[in-house]
């Protein structure tokens, strides 16, 4: 069983990669991107089903480890397929 | 006395920092990121460089370190520990201080002799500086934007915690002009600027920085 942790800058803290993305996707033509926010993605690979408890287990990794709660939030979720904040098209991850 | 200065996989700086050490007067032990045993000292330097490739945040696995247990405990019981950019990255992220360092707002990495205010000259690494002396030490650092939330700004600044600001212009966006913060008794203390880098006129821009060694002497002594 696969667990998903993403992670990603808080709203309010600067994002200065998420900055260079913006500028260069603009000095590339799209205009129609407003705004770009750079975070990270971790793939879990677990010995046993995602249970509550191990997701709890999860939970604790994320903020203990992963994620800094100072400047980012991160989401816990199970499998490795990702769906978008609008709904759209699941993508398949690790293609 | 005897000052420990921690070496982790990617640290840059710990020779520079023993050597501030005994510029200072002190004996410098070299403690290794893998053992939890610091020798006897009476004092820790966390050095600068790029700890664990700053892999996944900077510092956050030298957090985890066995070293850091011990530097953990003994900075709770009161030993001074001194952060030098990448070991304040280490010091927040073990939650030893408060807030964060964040890359750079100005996208490059700085590497410039750094004017700073000193604000808070009452602490064990900062004694034998005056409250608003000004002093010149090297800031080299890519992820040295302090950032906190408001109201641990607000705290920081109402009980003399910020330890030094940057003069002049903010070179990196941190918050407040914030360069460097202490614990609430005094004792750990987390600085970007390099010190270490400015104790000898032929190596560095001035002797600026030996204070902070000479500092921690007096206050170990005195302790």
């Amino acid at each position: 069983m696969s667990v998903v942790v993403e992670v990603m800058p808080k709203p309010e803290i600067l994002d200065p990669q998420g900055q260079a993305v913006l500028n260069a996707l603009h000095r590339l033509g799209f205009t129609e991107v407003l705004g770009v926010r750079q975070g990270k993605r971790f793939e879990l690979e677990l010995s046993g089903e995602a249970d509550p408890a191990v997701l709890a287990r999860i939970e604790e990794a994320a903020a203990t480890l992963l994620a800094n709660p100072v400047i980012e939030e991160h989401t816990v979720h199970v499998g490795t397929t990702v769906h978008d904040v609008a709904g759209h098209e699941p993508a398949a991850a690790g293609d | 006395m005897r000052v420990g200065v921690v070496t982790f996989p990617g640290s840059l700086d710990d020779q520079d920092a023993a050597r501030a050490v005994r510029y200072a007067g002190a004996e410098a032990v070299s403690l290794w990121h893998g053992e939890d045993d610091l020798a006897g000292v009476d004092a820790v330097v966390l050095p600068g460089g790029f700890s664990y490739g700053d892999y996944l945040r900077c510092g956050a696995i030298a957090r985890f370190a066995p070293v850091m247990r011990s530097v953990v405990k003994a900075a709770r019981d009161g030993m001074p520990v001194l952060g030098i950019c990448n070991g304040f990255q280490i010091l927040c992220e073990a939650h030893l201080l408060p807030g964060a360092l964040i890359r750079n707002d100005v996208r490059t990495f700085v590497c410039r002799d750094q004017a700073l205010r000193v604000e808070n000259a009452d602490t064990a690494w900062t004694s034998g500086f005056e409250a608003g002396q000004q002093i010149v030490v090297p800031l080299k650092s890519g992820e040295g934007g302090y950032v906190a939330p408001e109201a641990t700004l607000d705290a920081l600044e109402a009980d003399g915690r910020v330890v030094a600001r940057y003069a002049g212009s903010n070179p990196n966006g941190s918050m407040r002009d914030i360069a460097g913060i202490t614990s609430e008794n005094g004792r750990v203390v987390g600085l970007m600027p390099h010190p270490e880098h400015a104790i000898d006129a032929l190596t560095g821009p001035g002797t600026d920085g030996l204070g902070f060694f000479t500092s921690v002497l007096a206050s170990v002594v005195s302790a």
